[in-house]
């Protein structure tokens, strides 16, 4: 697949992000090579999920633009969102579709080519391969979370998304993602990944969001109208 | 195509595993209906000359029921956001489950409308044109209200804002339905009251699915 060229590069310049009346964070670079991995860090509320939400395109940035081998990525919107898979907060389980049924229906919306086999390999490497018949409704949160991750390797994208991944998974598991990750990134696929616990990134560039929160003016502002703001 | 096709599948699939939307939708629009001839006297000739108003007002209120859920439960497990985040336009995703919410909800208002007819004493003349009425105007029904689903997303009382919001808009197709069919009992020609909801029908096709998803964009920022 040409988006996993060796020299496809991810970038962005002097993004901001504004939620509600709150700059979240302003002028924020980052730039990210084939192979290339990115930590986000920083305090609650700092705005990590929404410079990844921002990346995958359900956020529009309030300021700076977005590039993909620097051609901004609003001019297709649909070539971005193939590249990209977002996993967030929400694990997207249809409690009434069984396992299988819930990753086949969107391995197949994000890229009709992926077929069985790849989903078949998708549920074998997240351990969920003797829960394909199970309804969604009967699995445990973390078997939820590594279904919904099963979804990066059912249909493959170059670039990862990853909101707080390891929420909810055991020991053996976040093992598991970290190899998934290094594999991913050796094919030339980046991964951008927000964390509070420990997980093992080599090589990875670390990106403090609260480096990038607005000082003074508009936080003073903020702090005069009483503190129900926050 | 085959992702459209995939996105009716599975909400086909859902509403049949869950199995309540369709039953209660038809169970609403028989027990209203036949409230009537409670309400209003068994008089026959009465009823006939209510039928058909009474048959599509009942059909319009029983089609709004189940809209609230056309988004709701996509967007409260995430799957909204992945489903705008496909290379699939998120307007084409948004006519698929319009259809499928009308093949769960407009199609079992269609089959049970004329048995309703026969309860209500309409003429028979009226039967044919009943049909076809719902068969144009339900599915502009399905693509009205989901962009007022979409709107009242996120909404507390989202129930109650969205039939302020979707109701005004029905008042044309529930006006040309009754139309065609008290033309058709009176033996007056039907074509140009059924061109105008199919008119309705094309124009809510183009147009609805722009405003739905632009609707539901924002509800994901």
């Amino acid at each position: 697949m040409s988006d996993f060229a060796p020299n496809a590069r991810f970038s962005g310049h002097g993004l901001a992000c504004l939620r509600g009346e709150r700059m979240v964070f302003a002028s924020l670079d980052f730039a990210l090579d084939a192979g290339g991995a990115l930590l986000l860090l920083g305090p609650n509320g700092s705005g990590k999920s929404s410079l990844l939400r921002l990346l995958a395109g359900l956020l529009k940035p309030a300021a700076g633009r977005l590039a993909w081998n620097d051609q901004p990525v609003a001019d297709d919107r649909e070539a971005h969102s193939a590249r990209v898979h977002y996993v967030g907060h929400h694990d997207a389980v249809k409690p009434v579709l069984t396992v299988w049924e819930n990753l086949r229906f969107w391995a197949g919306l994000h890229s009709p080519a992926a077929g069985d086999a790849l989903t078949a390999g998708a549920l074998e490497r997240f351990d969920l391969k003797r829960l394909a018949e199970v309804p969604g409704k009967l699995l445990s949160a973390g078997q939820k979370r590594r279904l919904n991750l099963a979804r990066l390797l059912a249909a493959p994208a170059p670039v990862w998304l990853l909101d707080e991944p390891t929420v909810a998974l055991d020991r053996a598991s976040v093992k598991r993602l970290e190899a998934d990750m290094a594999r991913h990134r050796a094919e030339g696929g980046m991964v951008i990944l927000s964390t509070h616990a420990e997980i093992d990134l080599p090589g990875a560039a670390e990106l403090h969001l609260n480096r990038f929160t607005p000082a003074a003016p508009d936080m003073a502002l903020l702090a005069g109208d009483g503190e129900d703001w926050l | 195509m085959s992702r459209l096709f995939g996105i009716i599948h599975r909400d086909l699939r859902l509403a049949l595993r869950q199995g309540s939307d369709s039953v209660m939708v038809v169970t609403f629009f028989v027990l209203t209906v036949v409230l009537f001839p409670f309400g209003i006297g068994p008089e026959a000739n009465i009823l006939e000359r209510v039928s058909s108003g009474v048959l599509w007002v009942t059909a319009l209120l029983a089609s709004m029921l189940s809209l609230d859920r056309l988004f709701q439960a996509d967007y409260e497990d995430g799957s909204l956001e992945l489903l705008a985040l496909t290379p699939t336009p998120l307007e084409l995703l948004v006519l698929g489950k319009v259809a499928a919410h009308w093949l769960t909800t407009g199609l079992p208002l269609m089959v049970a409308a004329p048995v309703l007819a026969v309860l209500l004493n309409m003429n028979a003349d009226g039967f044919v044109t009943l049909l076809l009425t719902m068969l144009l105007g339900t599915p502009t029904l399905s693509l009205i209200g989901a962009m007022g689903a979409a709107l009242v997303l996120g909404a507390r009382r989202g129930g109650v804002l969205l039939s302020l919001l979707v109701l005004p808009l029905y008042i044309p197709v529930l006006i040309f339905g009754v139309g065609a069919i008290d033309a058709a009992v009176q033996g007056l020609p039907v074509h140009a009251h059924l061109l105008i909801l199919g008119g309705m029908l094309l124009a809510a096709l183009a147009l609805t699915p722009w405003a739905t998803a632009a609707a539901l964009r924002q509800a994901l920022e």
